[in-house]
């Protein structure tokens, strides 16, 4: 299974689901209500029309009675104009209350989303999720909009009939129910088989909507690779695959309500058969028969509907096992137990306490960080980190490096508790990070990844965030600090410029520079710099480093360079090998250990050499 | 609807034949629809005046044989109409894939992923909708509403008029409601595309917002878009609200008039009570059409306004295509000479030229390095030979043939690409490395390229070594383990032309030694072009061109340009003074 397929779906549990769903409707009980309220009372409405027009034939008609005529009129309108408004209400209620209900599980489910381990987001594609959050939600909709409420009134049609009938005749209505059981056949078939389709259906639409967002953002590698008509192809046989799930189930539903209408045909050949015999017989009155006839037919209707609305069920059925299974999907990153004023439950609500709190704070704590013995690996028994200990002391400057895949970026997905360690511990003024608040850790730090990213927004936003305390002044100190200030200057808008999606319209290295610029804005106590500068050109390096000297004076700096020029003046060096901790100390100290670092050096230095 | 209804005529048309057969059966299933009402009025009328045994067995029989093949015709019906409507979603979504497939970088660069998902999925659902159910349905209504009218005529002309007196309020309250209902729904798409971007960005940068606890004001920001989107919808709910019950109001004024007109009339004995009854009835049967009708309208609304939003991706012109391929072009042999002739070139909407009146010749087999500082410009320049943007006329040319005259395919396939930031596909690293290669390319030679990008040592390290799946981008790897997959992928094509862009910036020095070994021995065969901002990446190679803000200010040899004192000699000597610096 690669991680494009959609998880397969266990058994569907719909009663559970149901009950489950239900609950989102609860802080809407009075809107529910009155909607039902609104649909009864439309239907009897409804029903008192023909009553109208009796009295109008029976009474007046007959006896030419021209104002009773006018009156009866009158009421007709009234009626009409009752029912329009009575309508309304319904269509009004129900929708707006589906739609209050959508927004509230939407919400629920992204700040799931946002609380989620990055663990998580290593399997599953974003256009996945992405799903979840839009198509799913809206399939929901559909059924509290169309399915549910309808489906209370048919049952209760149904019942209503079934009593109708038994009172007229129960030996008639005993004929009229034999075909119940062949009813019961069909739509066990029917719900069996589609909703083995409609899995199917949905796991090659996942696949769809994640072969085209990946495709979609990739599409410049598919060109200059001209893979345009391999990636057709299988784009083409996804979406064939797809089509045909779709007309296999087409298939059921096809059968299906024919089948209803053919079995209702049977109750009334029945009817008639029975019915009639007994008629001829004088044991059934002719006026019984054909009311008999007309409610059989009334009671075929609801059915057929109901199975109508089957489709939206199963559809929201499977929408919603997915989204309660991410939803129950558990979050194993909280802020610890041991956190700060964790009044109420941790695990909860972490994020009402980092809205509240203040978001730079950089003489909080001291900022003593420490890993003891850590050991670490994404994929159980993968060992990434094995046993990696030091320590970093407030207003240290660490380097470190390594080969390629070494595991030093590890380290600081670690530090920033973007996973758990495997074994061993991470402390940070004492204090096991596990234990202390997400936010609290996460504050400390400001990190400038490898994988730069940008959001579409301004310039200006990409540096600030979401951080209002930012103001356009410290946007442009921290923009200056990196010397990214000359060329967001020269852009039309300057710091007021657009920025689209991933920051595409600027050179990688302006990139980097503005998400250094935006881990300075953000004043840490501690700057973290995983190959910060790696895109930014020589001249460049030297005057941020220059500045970084006067910024972070007093301040904790990790730096995670491939340049040795980059760390080599650091307080400590970290020489990291294969996941484990080789070499630690300063720049001389280390190369009169004559080890790896020292041939890492070697090498750069002869080749300048040579020049 | 004009034109977008044009458009959309060609995907129907290519099935033309099921739609006429699919139509005949719900003519026919209509018809059949109407006819077994008349055999249980007969059986009735035949039971009041006391039929015997055998004639109640056919009337029974009867039902169920005319149900029977209602029910074959109803069948066909679904089958073949929501089947059609299936075939046509198939096409549209090929051609919607197609055309993707032409748009250049430029194209997804002016816009957000999460809204051409949004095209792709939500809107071509509410086009299929319109396509196949509201078509089924709309014929089914039309018949029905045709055949009950022709009813009412023929028992009263007069009644039938008067019922039908408030038809034009009809037709206004469909024709002000339906474009009501198409404008809002454009803006609920374009609201959900939004949200869908929105969801999009922060779900990738997921690490930026976590790092920097941003994840209250992501929520915030969902929230408005969220808000906004219950907002536009409320707009339509309440349009809708009015629509629907306004049919069955203006019916029943319908019906009222005939109450009160028709009554008159059999009072005065123009007509009889029965007529007048069966009159009324008939008058009911309208009533369903009336709501299917409002229905239709909604769905053929919405899936217009949605047809429109995949036509501006449909029918969006490729910026780069084939259209200046010349027969040179076709014939061209593609050896690897480049050059470039009085280039200047702007971003296309940004004013200001990104280079400026560059020229340079590099002749096949040639290595040439591009240093620079940020932003000078090297990765446009490279960008403009595969033709990820468009070059002006004749100032790109390879072996002397403008590149816009060569055929894409065959430009892009004699050139190896290494993007400053590359993209995997979330597969096996052995399908990223030959992903640029066509035909099954042997394992030994995957392997070879992956040693090349000393990609090997790390993969073998993989319990899965070179099956191991990575995850979306590449995101379960390594900066550098990505960086030298891309290179691999690019050796792997073996092409004439390579080009690195900045491609061992997240690699370190000892295995960028490595890699720069092995690749002079690939590189020796073919032209290529290597941008860096280190001196030891660039140093051997045969042509060293400095740009500064969109030009060429320096070119020569490692030594020559030390010695000439410029912005490399500086560059030089910055770099070299940090190494002494260390050393002592
Ligand atoms: N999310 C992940 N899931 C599984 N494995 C991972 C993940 N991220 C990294 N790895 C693996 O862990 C190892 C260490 O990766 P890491 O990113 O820490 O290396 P690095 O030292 O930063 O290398 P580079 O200098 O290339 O950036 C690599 O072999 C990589 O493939
Ligand atoms: N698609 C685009 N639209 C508009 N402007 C762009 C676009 N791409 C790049 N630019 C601008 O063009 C200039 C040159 O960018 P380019 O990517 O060529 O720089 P570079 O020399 O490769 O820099 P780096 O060393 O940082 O990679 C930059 O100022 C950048 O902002
Ligand atoms: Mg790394
Ligand atoms: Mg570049």
């Amino acid at each position: 299974m690669s991680i494009h397929d959609e998880e397969i779906l266990g058994k569907a549990y719909d009663a559970r689901l149901m009950r489950r769903l239900l609950t989102y409707l609860r802080p809407y009980t009075r809107h529910v209500a009155l909607a039902l309220a609104a649909i009864i009372s439309a239907s009897v409405l409804q029903l008192s029309q023909p009553y109208l027009m009796k009295l109008a034939i029976d009474r007046y008609i007959a006896t030419g009675d021209l104002h009773g005529l006018n009156r009866i009129a009158m009421a007709f309108v009234a009626i009409l104009f009752a029912a329009f408004a009575l309508d309304y209400i319904q269509t009004w209620t129900l929708q707006m209350t589906g739609q209050r209900i959508m927004f509230d599980l939407r919400m629920q489910v992204y700040g799931h989303l946002q609380r989620l381990d990055l663990q998580f987001y290593d399997r599953n594609p974003v256009g996945r999720l992405m799903t979840r959050v839009t198509t799913d939600v809206d399939v929901l909709n559909d059924m509290f909009t169309s399915g549910v409420v309808s489906i209370f009134g048919d049952v209760f049609t149904l019942l209503g009939i079934m009593i109708v009938l038994i009172t007229m005749d129960w030996r008639l209505a005993l004929v009229a129910f034999s075909v119940l059981p062949l009813i019961v056949i069909v739509t066990q078939w029917f719900r069996r088989n589609v909703r083995e389709s409609y899995r199917t259906v949905r796991t090659w639409i996942a696949r769809i909507n994640a072969f085209l967002q990946e495709h979609i953002t990739g599409m410049p590698t598919v060109q200059l690779f001209r893979r345009e008509r391999r990636a057709y192809e299988r784009f083409d046989g996804i979406n064939r695959a797809h089509r045909d799930a779709n007309v296999d189930s087409i298939f059921y539903y096809a059968v299906f309500y024919p089948l209803v209408e053919v079995v209702g045909a049977l109750a009334s050949a029945l009817i008639i058969w029975y019915g009639g015999g007994w008629t001829l017989q004088g044991t059934i009155a002719i006026g019984s028969l054909v009311a008999f006839l007309l409610y059989s037919q009334r009671f075929f209707r609801p059915i057929s509907d109901m199975s109508e609305k089957f489709n939206v069920l199963q559809a929201a059925m499977a929408s919603s096992e997915r989204i309660f299974k991410l939803l129950d999907t558990p979050v194993q990153i909280t802020s610890g137990l041991g956190a700060r004023g964790s009044g109420l439950g941790s695990q909860e609500r972490p994020m009402l306490r980092a809205t509240h709190a203040p978001s730079a704070r950089p003489d909080a704590g001291e900022g003593h960080i420490a890993f003891e013995q850590v050991s670490f690996a994404y994929n159980p028994g993968e060992y990434v980190l094995r046993d990696v200990s030091f320590e970093v002391r407030p207003g240290e400057r660490l380097g470190i490096v390594g080969a390629t895949g070494a595991g030093k970026s590890t380290l600081i997905n670690l530090l920033l508790r973007f996973y758990d360690v495997t074994e061993g511990r991470i402390l940070i003024d004492g204090r096991d990070v596990r234990d202390m608040e997400l936010a609290e850790v996460r504050r400390l730090f400001s990190l400038v990844l490898q994988d730069v990213h940008l959001f579409s927004g301004t310039i200006a936003d990409n540096i600030r965030l979401g951080e209002r305390s930012i103001d356009d002044e410290r946007v442009r100190r921290a923009a200056q600090a990196v010397h990214a200030d000359r060329f967001v200057q020269a852009l039309p808008l300057g710091y007021a410029s657009p920025v689209a999606e991933r920051g595409a319209t600027l050179s990688v290295g302006q990139k980097q520079l503005l998400s250094f610029a935006r881990a300075l804005a953000f004043n840490p106590r501690v700057l973290v710099l995983d190959e910060a500068t790696s895109s930014v050109d020589t001249e460049t390096e030297l005057l941020i480093r220059d500045a970084l000297h006067v910024l972070m004076a007093g301040r904790t700096t990790i730096a995670i360079a491939h340049r040795l020029s980059t760390i080599q003046d650091m307080d400590k060096i970290l020489v990291l090998h294969k996941g484990q901790l080789r070499e630690s100390g300063r720049h001389q100290d280390l190369l009169a250990q004559r080890g790896i670092y020292y041939k890492l050096y070697q090498l750069q230095y002869r080749d300048q050499d040579v020049g | 609807m004009g034109p977008a209804f044009r458009r959309l005529l060609p995907y129907v048309l290519r099935y033309r034949r099921r739609f006429a057969i699919g139509l005949t059966c719900v003519v026919i299933t209509t018809a059949i629809q109407l006819v077994s009402p008349w055999v249980l009025k007969y059986a009735i009328d035949d039971i009041t005046r006391g039929a015997t045994r055998q004639k109640l067995a056919l009337y029974a029989a009867l039902l169920v044989g005319v149900a029977s093949v209602g029910a074959v015709f109803r069948f066909l019906m679904r089958r073949i109409l929501i089947g059609a409507s299936r075939d046509i979603e198939y096409d549209v979504r090929n051609a919607f894939f197609a055309r993707l497939q032409q748009m250049p970088l430029g194209y997804y660069q002016a816009r957000r992923t999460g809204d051409l998902m949004s095209r792709a999925t939500n809107d071509l659902n509410a086009v299929r909708m319109m396509i196949g159910p509201a078509v089924m349905y709309s014929t089914n209504t039309i018949l029905m509403f045709v055949v009950a009218i022709g009813i009412m005529l023929s028992i009263d002309t007069r009644l039938t008029l008067i019922a039908l007196l408030p038809l034009p309020l009809v037709s206004i309250s469909v024709k002000y409601f339906g474009s009501a209902i198409h404008k809002r729904f454009e803006s609920i798409q374009a609201q959900l595309s939004d949200l869908s971007a929105v969801v999009q960005e922060a779900l990738a940068g997921v690490r930026v917002v976590r790092a920097y606890n941003q994840e209250p004001h992501e929520i915030a920001r969902f929230k408005a878009a969220n808000a906004e989107y219950v907002r536009r919808n409320r707009v339509l709910i309440r349009l809708q609200g009015l629509f629907y019950p306004s049919l069955t109001l203006f019916l029943g004024f319908g019906a009222v008039l005939v109450l009160w007109l028709g009554s008159r009339e059999v009072i005065r004995g123009r007509i009889t009570l029965g007529e007048f009854v069966a009159f009324n009835g008939y008058l009911v049967m309208l009533s369903w059409p009336m709501i299917a009708f409002g229905w239709v309208t909604n769905i053929l609304q919405r899936g217009m306004a949605s047809w429109k939003r995949m036509l501006e991706v449909i029918d969006a012109v490729p910026a780069i295509t084939d259209d200046h391929v010349t027969e040179a072009g076709r014939a061209a042999p593609l050896l690897g000479a480049i050059e470039l002739r009085h280039l200047t070139f702007a971003y296309p909407g940004s004013g200001a030229p990104v280079l400026a009146d560059v020229s340079l010749t590099v002749s096949a087999g040639q290595t040439v390095a591009l240093v620079g500082a940020t932003g000078s410009g090297k990765s446009t320049l490279i960008s403009l030979l595969p033709r990820l943007h468009e070059p002006p006329p004749g100032t790109v040319l390879l072996d002397g043939i403008d590149v816009r005259e060569i055929p894409l395919a065959a430009l892009r396939g004699a050139i190896g690409f290494v993007p400053q930031e590359p993209f995997l596909f979330s597969d096996t690293i052995a399908a990223n490395i030959g992903f640029g290669v066509h035909d099954e390319a042997p394992e030994n030679r995957m392997r070879a390229a992956a040693a090349v990008a000393r990609l090997d040592k790390d993969v073998e390290a993989f319990p899965a070594a070179y099956d191991t799946v990575v995850g979306e981008r590449g995101i379960t790897l390594s900066g550098g383990q990505k960086q030298r997959t891309a290179l691999a992928r690019a050796i792997m094509m073996d092409p004439r032309v390579l080009i690195l862009d900045d491609a061992l910036s997240a690699v370190d020095t000892y295995t960028e030694e490595e890699i720069l070994a092995r690749l002079r021995a690939v590189m020796r065969q073919r032209t290529a072009i290597i941008v860096a901002h280190r001196v030891s990446t660039v140093r051997e190679a045969d042509l060293i061109c400095v740009l500064d803000k969109g030009r060429i200010v320096e070119r020569g040899r490692h030594d020559d340009l030390v010695a000439h004192g410029g912005l490399y000699a500086a560059l030089y000597r910055k770099q070299l003074l940090e190494e002494e610096l260390a050393a002592s």
